[in-house]
């Protein structure tokens, strides 16, 4: 095991690259996740890696070199964040599509306009639709381990599809956090040599993207449904096998504290960690308040989440983007939606609340003290309480 | 490739909607949407090759070193071969389908 190290989210993810050592990388920077680009060419000036280092002159181009990298049997990665995940918007789709397991770390960070810089998840809740597999992390520690894992899991054979590492902009992409690193040689045997697709390598003519018109395109976009079936055993079985080498263990949700708990909280991200201390006082001061992490946003984890919210008197969904003219937001819409209609049984009786707050939008602060007022809110719909369905939290009336 | 037919299902596909091999457009009949058709007439023609130059589909059949005819499985009905067909020889003439 490497030494304990005071670093950087960023870095973190530039670490892992450095460990990984992948084919090629290439990318555009963009604030928050500039430094992962930075740190990374530094590793290429250095010799520390073999990755063919692309510069790109934007992000529609890096994802471009890295699908066409990936489909020539590479193992590829980049970085992006907000307006720059945005402009590659189109190619996100692609890459799933063609199943380019390009691995990407998103720095989550708010959509123009107005112009912002920080916080909030409204870029990757964008693509939430483009095919890619979304992993969330708490903290540094995370990110590093969700950049090794990423590997594995874009890369198994039965799942060869894109994945983001989504870990909050500023919020630990800035922050300095001391993890666990690991040796470049355990990084290695983790995530092993990268076998595509032997055709892949054949040097055989072979057309990617063809015109796809009424008559198969249809078809093509049933099978690409039927490969998310096989993801989530991927997902589980890469989290447990790194946790047997490396001791943290990783699944496609989190329970904290729900053992007994009258109510839940859902959450994705670094929230969860001031969440967890919000928790931790509420149990102590009596309040049965438990905590659902949201890892794996994509595919979506209705089956967990159901069994986890089962026995729950009220739920409160926490969304860091917002839905504007729908009903209701992201993370609230996924959970509401696999908590009512199940034909299982398991929460299929009368409705419970679940209610949806907006908060820390372009990276709004929440404190301790809002999250102990919804929870207050929460406790008080179980006990049948009229409490705003949809609202926001820390915004000025 | 020609395992796939018209009323291939989803799951008999290639991975990534790919064409796993060259060459597959002999397999298929593109000229199967043409509103008007090139005629030929050998009498006409002085084997100037013109059409055979200019034709985007290569739908212009030779036999032997000669036109020979028009390919209807590959030809779209573009009328290029009409217009560059020397007036003096005339010897393409593009009727409705």
């Amino acid at each position: 095991m490497a030494d304990r190290i005071l670093i950087e989210g960023n870095e973190a993810v530039a670490l892992g690259l450095k460990l990984i050592d992948p084919d090629v990388v290439a990318a555009y920077p963009i604030t928050p996740a500039t430094e992962v680009v930075q740190k990374f060419s530094e590793y290429v000036a250095n010799g520390d890696v073999n990755t063919e280092f692309v510069a790109v002159e934007s992000e529609h181009s890096a994802m471009s070199a890295c699908i066409a990298a990936s489909l020539a049997g590479g193992r590829v990665m980049t970085a992006t964040s907000a307006q720059g995940l945005a402009l590659m918007w189109e190619m996100l789709y692609i890459a799933s599509s063609l199943r380019a397991p390009v691995i990407m770390a998103v720095a989550n960070r708010a959509l123009s306009g107005n112009i912002n810089i920080h916080c909030d998840h409204s870029d990757t809740m964008g693509a939430r639709d483009a095919g890619w597999i979304h992993l969330f992390s708490e903290n540094t520690q995370e990110i590093f381990d969700n950049v090794i894992q990423a590997v594995r899991i874009a890369e198994h054979p039965d799942v060869r599809l894109p994945v983001m590492v989504c870990y909050d902009g500023f919020v630990i992409s800035h922050a300095r956090e001391v993890i666990d690193g690991l040796s470049k040689d355990e990084v290695q045997s983790f995530v092993g040599k990268y076998e595509p697709p032997a055709m892949m390598l054949d040097m055989k003519p072979r057309t990617y993207g063809p015109l796809d018109l009424q008559d198969f395109y249809f078809e093509h976009k049933r099978g690409l449904v039927e490969v998310y079936e096989a993801v989530p055993s991927v997902v589980e079985q890469t989290g447990k096998e790194f946790g047997d080498k490396f001791g943290r263990y990783y699944g496609q949700i989190e329970e904290y504290k729900m053992d007994g708990a009258e109510v839940a909280l859902v959450a994705l991200g670094s929230t969860n960690g001031t969440i967890k201390d919000v928790v931790d006082g509420l149990w102590e001061s009596g309040k049965k308040v438990g905590l659902l992490k949201v890892r794996a946003f994509r595919p979506f984890p209705a089956e967990l989440i159901r069994k986890a919210l089962c026995g729950v008197k009220a739920v409160g969904v926490f969304d860091r983007s917002v839905t504007f003219g729908g009903w209701g937001n992201p993370v609230w819409t996924e959970v509401r939606s696999a908590m009512y209609g199940s034909a299982n049984g398991c929460c299929s009786g009368p409705c419970i609340p679940i209610i949806d707050r907006v908060y820390g939008l372009g990276g709004r602060e929440i404190t301790m003290a809002q999250i102990e007022g919804y929870a207050d809110e929460v406790l008080a719909a179980a006990k049948g309480e009229d409490v705003p369905l949809i609202d926001f939290i820390g915004v000025r009336e | 490739m020609s395992a796939i037919k018209a009323d291939t299902g989803w799951k008999d596909l290639p991975s990534g909607g790919i064409i796993p091999e060259g060459s597959t457009s002999l397999e298929f009949n593109t000229g199967d949407w043409r509103s008007q058709r090139p005629i030929w007439d050998s009498e006409k023609c002085t084997q100037c090759y013109q059409c055979w130059i200019n034709c985007p589909d290569t739908a212009i059949v030779i036999v032997d070193g000669a036109v020979a005819g028009i390919d209807y499985d590959h030809c779209k009905g573009c009328g290029i071969c009409e217009t560059v067909c020397p007036p003096k020889a005339s010897a393409i003439k593009m009727v409705d389908e």
